[in-house]
């Protein structure tokens, strides 16, 4: 039986929470197959601390690719090494995050390795008998869930949801090995070059990564009006979302937009205020755990489907729930 | 400077009708449009050509009306159009659809540049666009958010990722898939209009494509659909009208507790 891999993920040398998550997820199908769970990770920086912790929350075997040239994804290298260690190891299932990089390496690599991919799975399972992987997605807009299987081809490489599943917590009685996999010449590419980074403020807004969106829609009015958006946002510990006719009308950068053109998110709490809930919104927050819709609109389709909805004006809820909010906060205390 | 544009018929989001029984999606007489993430690919092409002068060529894979999304394409100003079709290729995943593609690319000979979509709005993958640059062997940056400058064979982008802007030189020819904060889509012109109704858009088929047979259509397909399924989509969640200052309090009182019960304050 082969292995099970997960694509860990890295930031200026720190594990990103995807790399854990997807180790929950890898544990389940290596331990329903009986086969070590490989965490795969490709960078630089990253410390054996923080290694012993893909162990200590999941994997068995780390495989440590690290270079300089590898600081910062790339496709063309990743992509050279991920090829080349499926011809060495073959593994049976690899899974990446349906992040940036995630769907960039993973059809990249799996043209080359001739793999069945499937993309931005919300579930996996193993099936009966056959032990094919069972992959289950959202598509067209959410409006389905389709389950994919790819019956011959191996690797079986699925991308999957940030966010739509909880790491593991950490063990500490858990024990495993550390490989360092050197890299070689032939292991890199410069083709492309990285030239740098651009942050537009000093939090740039990772939605995806986030427990709590707050995001605010054309009910807002004007542009201004989403600093109620972002004092609600500041007091929950959460960041500012938009719909997409608030980016279009130049009330917020893009970098915020969900839903069909912009982002998909599954955050632990989503709340929308004066967002009328068109289908391309919804489809990039149904699988939130949690949905809040604040609009005077008793109609608005995103009431519709919110675990809690408030029909009423936004104007005067949203800066008194700010206050009710940061009240209890200070009573903690 | 050859760039080439695959765009993708998709049925329009907003009258997407599902079947109760079978759980698939109605097709027909749905209206199909322009994959509308492959506007922002088309704009971003047509600008490099003003800018830099060349040709751009748009291709789309599929059934024989896809030749309409295709007209619409150079009624925006494209020069010339392909329909990659034929029977073969239907039940391509996205590993069949991107070498289909990629080999009508080759046929078409000489390229310096090609731009995706970020994706399709049906199938919603994103895993075309890197996978024909796989298929050619040619580098990549998907998210493209702005193009900085093309100048001696070689192109600076920027990639919008989770931390902020990644910015990339690659060589030419390579891919870009691109996000719509790039561009603000043109609309066609009825000069293109004209020109689109008289064009006479070439076929690639398996006929006069070099093709690995066993690569094509579902056969050459690793993955296959098992089932699908229509998700609830009701939460059947509280609803609470706040009219007035008084039920305003209550409503807030009643979502505070809401959200410390489910530990989210």
């Amino acid at each position: 039986m082969g292995l099970v891999w997960t694509i860990a993920e890295q930031y200026k040398g720190q594990l990103k929470d995807l790399s854990f998550e997807l180790l929950a997820r890898g544990r389940t199908l290596a331990d329903t197959l009986h086969t070590p769970l490989v965490s795969v990770l490709i960078g630089e920086g990253v410390s054996e601390v923080s290694m012993e912790e893909l162990i200590k929350r999941g994997a068995d075997e780390v495989y440590s690719i690290q270079h300089p040239r590898l600081k910062d994804f790339q496709c063309e290298s990743y992509a050279k090494i991920l090829s080349q260690l499926i011809e060495t190891y073959h593994p049976i299932i690899i899974l990446a995050g349906a992040s940036s990089l995630g769907r960039t390496l993973m059809p990249y690599v799996a043209v080359k390795v001739r793999a069945g991919l499937t993309a931005d799975c919300t579930e996996l399972e193993i099936e009966e008998g056959t032990d094919n992987l069972l992959q289950t997605r959202p598509a067209i807009g959410g409006n389905i869930m389709a389950t994919i299987k790819t019956p011959e081809n191996r690797p079986q490489m699925a991308t999957v949801r940030p966010k739509s599943t909880r790491p593991l917590p950490v063990d500490r009685s858990r024990t495993g090995t550390i490989v360092d996999i050197p890299v070689t010449g032939n292991m890199l590419d410069d083709r492309v070059k990285v030239l740098g980074f651009r942050q537009d403020r000093a939090n740039f807004v990772n939605l995806e990564n986030a427990d709590i969106v707050v995001a605010g829609g054309k009910g807002l009015k004007k542009g201004e009006n989403f600093s109620l958006i972002q004092g609600l946002a500041d007091a929950l510990g959460g960041v500012v979302g938009a719909s997409r006719e608030a980016v279009d009308r130049g009330w917020i950068a893009y970098p915020h937009q969900i839903g069909l053109s912009g982002k998909t998110i599954s955050p632990k709490l989503y709340l929308g205020i004066g967002i009328s809930g068109a289908i391309q919104h919804l489809a990039g927050i149904k699988t939130s755990e949690i949905i809040v819709s604040i609009n005077p609109d008793p109609d608005a389709n995103l009431h519709k489907i919110a675990d809690f909805a408030i029909v009423g004006d936004a104007f005067q809820i949203v800066p008194e729930l700010q206050r009710r909010i940061e009240q209890r906060r200070e009573l903690k205390k | 400077m050859r760039i080439i544009v695959p765009i993708k018929q998709v049925p329009e989001t907003s009258n997407v009708k599902m079947d109760t029984e079978t759980g698939t999606v109605i097709r027909t007489g749905v209206e199909t449009v322009v994959n509308p993430l492959d506007l922002y690919a088309l704009e971003s092409a047509l600008r490099i050509k003003e800018a830099l002068g060349g040709t751009v060529t748009v291709l789309s894979m599929g059934p024989s009306p896809a030749v309409r999304v295709l007209k619409e394409a150079v009624a925006m100003g494209c020069d010339d159009a392909v329909l990659v079709s034929d029977r073969k290729f239907s039940g391509s995943d996205t590993w069949a659809t991107s070498y289909t593609i990629a080999q009508a690319i080759k046929k078409l000979g000489f390229f310096d540049l090609i731009i995706t979509g970020e994706r399709a709005t049906d199938g919603d993958t994103a895993q075309v666009g890197p996978g024909i640059a796989s298929w050619l062997d040619i580098p990549l940056a998907t998210y493209v958010a702005n193009i900085v400058e093309i100048q001696s064979f070689r192109i600076t982008v920027e990639r919008l990722v989770e931390e902020g802007y990644q910015i990339l030189s690659l060589p030419l020819p390579s891919l870009l898939t691109v996000v719509k904060e790039i561009a603000n889509p043109r609309l066609p012109t009825l000069k293109g209009k004209i020109r689109s109704k008289e064009m006479n858009i070439p076929v690639f088929n398996s006929e006069n494509m070099e093709l690995e047979e066993s690569y094509l259509g579902l056969k050459g397909s690793p993955t296959r659909v098992v089932t699908i399924h229509t998700p609830k989509i009701a939460r059947n969640g509280i609803l609470l009208q706040a009219g007035d200052d008084g039920a305003i309090n209550s409503a807030i009182d009643r979502l505070l507790t809401f959200l410390e019960d489910k530990n989210l304050l």
